[in-house]
């Protein structure tokens, strides 16, 4: 930034702190959404009467959004390659269905019924992606076909009844909590101790990136911005750590989740892969000269997305502790919307994990919130879609400033 | 001779950069005026503040047309007095007729109802100017980028152009069309129309240009009178770099070594009309530290040739061996081909080279990831030094790494997508129309770099259509046409006339 090299005393101070307003607007983009994201709460956390931040509504958060989050990861490689999948709404409920069929109705172990239901998972992403990649049918029109499909594969294998309940052991992939070895009443210490590193480790990590990346001298984030920033995401994680601790610790979905969200967010950031997905979504034809398999790649994309599908059609189904035929019904909607709402562009090639996640919380902030207040699900859409549509335009506008 | 138009003390600044700074720009009554610099120098950003799309109030300075002070807000009031500009990328839509692009946003209509049959008519009578015989109802996709070139001038023609502004009209023109396109201009220019031409091509400029003004960094240099006959290309060139070019292409001792690449009867068909060879039977080799060009008309299947060598990334292949230093080598996939050392540089950089929206330090690396990573994982530290390396290596001009390409000028676009493959570590480098649409610095650069990479010892094959540029830059010359190599000869013993004529003699024998 040159602005803010030259000067000194109050003068450069000065400076810095306009440096930091010029570098925030030129971020926006990536900030505004987590700023959007700690509004919203603080708005629903004061209109609630705090209900929305206590212990127990925290914990129903997470379980409540677990499944659109996990989509929602696999949904942005699609986006972010230039694609789209409307078809996961109905993989979530057909791999729900299977599973019940296979658990429930055959008696299956659990853990193999869950290990086939992820395979079948990627294999309807297979199948879909084979014919997205391979024979360059618009994703939008394969994944279309595939909702129907599964809707109806789905209805057929329930016989349109529902099929429950699990197993308990199976159940706690939503409803179990991390175990607590140490005994204090009333706080759950290994939750709060896990919490804490993750924590430290964020911190560890931003701090040693800066110093690379500063002595490189190819960083332009400003220091007092960065510090407050990594501050107060760590201080938020163990506020937030320290808030679920007081209740029943961190549930089991809570752990998969941010393992899943911790990988793919360095697969997307800091990969080969990752660098190629977004050159694919930027300019296919640039990436396939440049020697990217690109029909490969958004091969495995769709694969992906179809596993991850499938993980969130068990952990929904263990939530619900039955499968239903109306399970995942417009849940394609609310995971595309998520990460549309985080920044990802429609054209392809643009989009992070970070604003996916941040996004799809966005929606359930607002969902929960507005349960609470007893607004009716009716207005609740309203809302809903006035919000994508406001982080959209918020997002071109951005744009075209920048520009 | 009265002026039409003054633009006196032009300033217009973006956030952190003067684009252009008290700029004076007169054009006179029924002249040519071309508009010359190199990319970046601002030529764009004039005419852009000139026909209103950076509108009055963002930019200090006066524009006077026809003697009255101008203030537009937006391109419809500059169209209104006849200020047409006409832009590099063409703004037809391809689906549509001619006579309904030329009345686009002005059709010929009564309350919303559109007179089709007058549409025509006027529509024949404008082709008939610009000469085109094409009927009007024929779709603009139909026809080729000469004619649709001049469906633009149509267009403007159709809105009484009194100033016609023409961004690098002949930039992907071949040599008739652009001839063609000059003579036009000539035509007007009789008939009282004032045209400024932006145009890098210096043999253009003096054949049709009354007055030169030329641009650097954001200020005008210079405005030279060609009426009496005294301006040389070398004065254009001097003024637009700042310093005098006596040598247009740099000097080199070339160092030739063994065979390293040989090509055995290629052939590949059309990938939609099987059967239709596009390339057919071509063989040929490039030694070690050899510039070898490649001349040929447009269409005559260079792009096509190299494309499909790079793997088969053009057409279908039909038969045909690649070998290097003597031993065959399998490129039937692009990344097989870069492994084996074979890279290609596209002519169509925004389209092919580059992902405009992401940075330069994201671009380099593209083509040889392996090369910023630890297994699967990227170095992010290495990527960025690698990328400020070509950065400096090549001199592309711009704020950071971080920059993205679609700020970027041509010529340093151009030299984003050379550094990709520069980094790829190639021993055979196919470039393609290395130097099309970028200036004469730029350009001259592009012809180092080419030359640093014939002196360690690569293979380096140049397709392109400007025939001085081959015959400046390389060692040996392979001519093409229809498909086929008709020609080869040691630049030594080549002029332009000899692969025109090859090129002649050849046509038509397929």
């Amino acid at each position: 930034m040159s602005q803010n090299v030259a000067g000194e005393g109050a003068a450069g101070a000065r400076r810095e702190g306009v440096g930091q307003l010029a570098f925030l607007r030129r971020h926006m983009r990536e900030y505004g959404i987590l700023i959007a994201l700690v509004v919203i709460m603080a708005f629903f956390q004061v209109a609630t009467d705090g209900i929305l931040m206590r212990p127990i509504n925290l914990t129903n958060l997470v379980l409540q959004n677990s499944y659109i989050v996990i989509m929602a990861l696999g949904m942005l490689l699609v986006i972010v390659s230039g694609h789209i999948d409307l078809s996961v709404g109905s993989v979530l409920g057909f791999v729900g269905a299977l599973a019940a069929v296979m658990i429930v109705q055959w008696d299956m172990n659990f853990v193999l019924a869950s290990l086939i239901c992820l395979m079948v998972g990627a294999l309807i992403g297979a199948a879909q992606g084979y014919w997205i990649a391979y024979w360059k049918i618009p994703s939008f029109i394969v994944t279309l076909a595939g909702m129907l499909v599964f809707k109806g594969l789905t209805l057929w294998l329930l016989a349109g009844q529902s099929v429950g309940p699990f197993p308990a052991d199976f159940q706690l992939l939503s409803s179990g909590f991390l175990p607590d070895v140490i005994d204090v009443r009333g706080f759950h210490l290994v939750s709060f101790v896990i919490g804490a590193a993750v924590a430290a480790l964020i911190v560890g990590v931003a701090l040693k990136h800066r110093f690379q990346s500063r002595a490189g001298g190819h960083d332009d984030e400003p220091f007092g911005f960065f510090m407050a920033k990594t501050i107060l995401i760590a201080v938020a994680i163990l506020y937030l750590t320290w808030l679920l601790a007081t209740f029943r610790g961190f549930p089991n979905v809570l752990i998969v989740m941010a393992v899943l969200i911790a990988a793919y967010s360095f697969v997307t950031s800091r990969t080969t892969i990752g660098r190629r997905i977004y050159a694919i979504g930027g300019n296919e034809k640039a990436a396939k000269l440049s020697g990217i398999n690109t029909e490969r790649l958004t091969f495995l994309t769709f694969a992906n997305m179809g596993m991850l599908a499938a993980l969130a059609g068990l952990v929904f189904a263990a939530r619900l502790n039955t499968a239903t035929p109306k399970a995942g019904l417009a849940f394609e909607l609310d995971v595309i919307a998520a990460v549309f709402i985080g920044g990802a562009s429609m054209a392809g090639g643009v989009g992070t994990i970070v604003g996916a996640v941040v996004g799809a919380f966005i929606m359930g902030v607002m969902n929960n919130g507005m349960s609470i207040l007893g607004i009716g699900i009716d207005y609740q859409q309203v809302i809903k879609g006035l919000v994508l549509l406001l982080a959209v335009i918020f997002d071109v506008v951005n744009r075209s400033r920048a520009a | 001779m009265r002026p039409i138009l003054e633009m006196r003390g032009i300033t217009k600044t973006f956030p952190g950069v003067k684009a252009l700074d008290d700029v004076n720009l007169k054009v006179a009554e029924g002249e040519i005026h071309a508009l010359c610099g190199e990319n970046g120098a601002g030529k764009s950003t004039l005419m852009k503040v000139l026909s209103g799309i950076y509108p009055y109030g963002s930019y200090e300075g006066e524009i006077a047309f026809r003697g009255e002070e101008c203030r537009f807000t937006g391109i419809r009031d500059s169209e209104r007095l006849g200020i047409i500009i006409i832009h590099q990328e063409l703004a037809l839509i391809p689906l549509l007729s001619i006579a309904e692009n030329i009345f686009l946003g002005n059709e010929q209509a009564s309350k919303g109802v559109i007179d089709w049959r007058a549409t025509f008519e006027r529509t024949g009578e404008l082709l008939k100017r610009v000469g085109l015989k094409e009927s009007p109802q024929e779709l603009v996709t139909n026809l080729g980028l000469g004619k649709q070139q001049l469906v633009e001038i149509a267009k403007a023609l159709s809105k009484e152009v009194k100033l016609l502004i023409l961004d690098e009209p002949t930039s992907s023109l071949n040599e008739n069309d652009s001839q063609a396109l000059l003579d036009l201009l000539l035509e007007f220019k009789q008939r009282g129309i004032a045209s400024i031409m932006i145009s890098h091509k210096l043999n253009e400029i003096s054949r049709v240009a009354d007055s030169i003004t030329v641009l650097r960094d954001g200020s005008a240099v210079s405005t030279l009178d060609c009426r009496n006959g005294t301006v040389s290309e070398g004065d254009i060139i001097r003024d637009m770099v700042g310093r005098s070019l006596d040598d247009r292409y740099p000097p080199r001792e070339p160092k030739i070594g063994e065979t390293m690449l040989e090509v055995r009867n290629w052939t590949s068909t059309h990938p939609l009309h099987a059967g239709r060879k596009v390339v057919d039977d071509v063989s040929f080799t490039a030694r070690a530290g050899e510039v070898v060009g490649i001349a040929g008309l447009m269409g005559a299947g260079r792009t096509e040739l190299a494309m499909s060598l790079f793997g088969r990334s053009y057409g279908t292949y039909v038969s045909g061996e690649i070998l290097l230093r003597g031993k065959p080598v399998d490129t039937s996939t692009v990344g097989r081909a870069i492994e084996a050392g074979i890279c290609y540089v596209t002519e169509d950089r925004k389209g092919y080279g580059l992902i405009l929206d992401e940075t330069i330090r994201r671009n380099v690396p593209l083509a040889n990831l392996s090369g910023i990573s630890n297994g699967l994982v990227v170095d992010e530290r290495k990527e960025a030094r690698i990328a400020s390396e070509y950065r400096d290596r090549l001199r592309i001009k711009s704020s950071s790494i971080a920059q993205e390409t679609v700020n970027l000028s041509g010529g340093n676009q151009q030299k984003v997508v050379l550094a990709k493959w520069l980094f790829a570590d190639p021993e055979v480098l196919i470039l393609d129309e290395p130097t099309r649409g970028i200036d004469v610095g730029a350009k001259y650069e592009i012809y180092s770099i080419i030359a640093e990479l014939a002196a360690q010892g690569k293979a380096v094959i140049v397709i392109s259509s400007e025939m001085p540029e081959l015959l400046g830059i390389s060692d040996r010359i392979y001519v093409m046409n229809e498909g086929r190599f008709v020609g080869e000869m040691p630049t030594a013993e080549v002029s332009q006339e000899k692969i025109m004529s090859a090129i002649i003699r050849s046509s038509g024998r397929g």
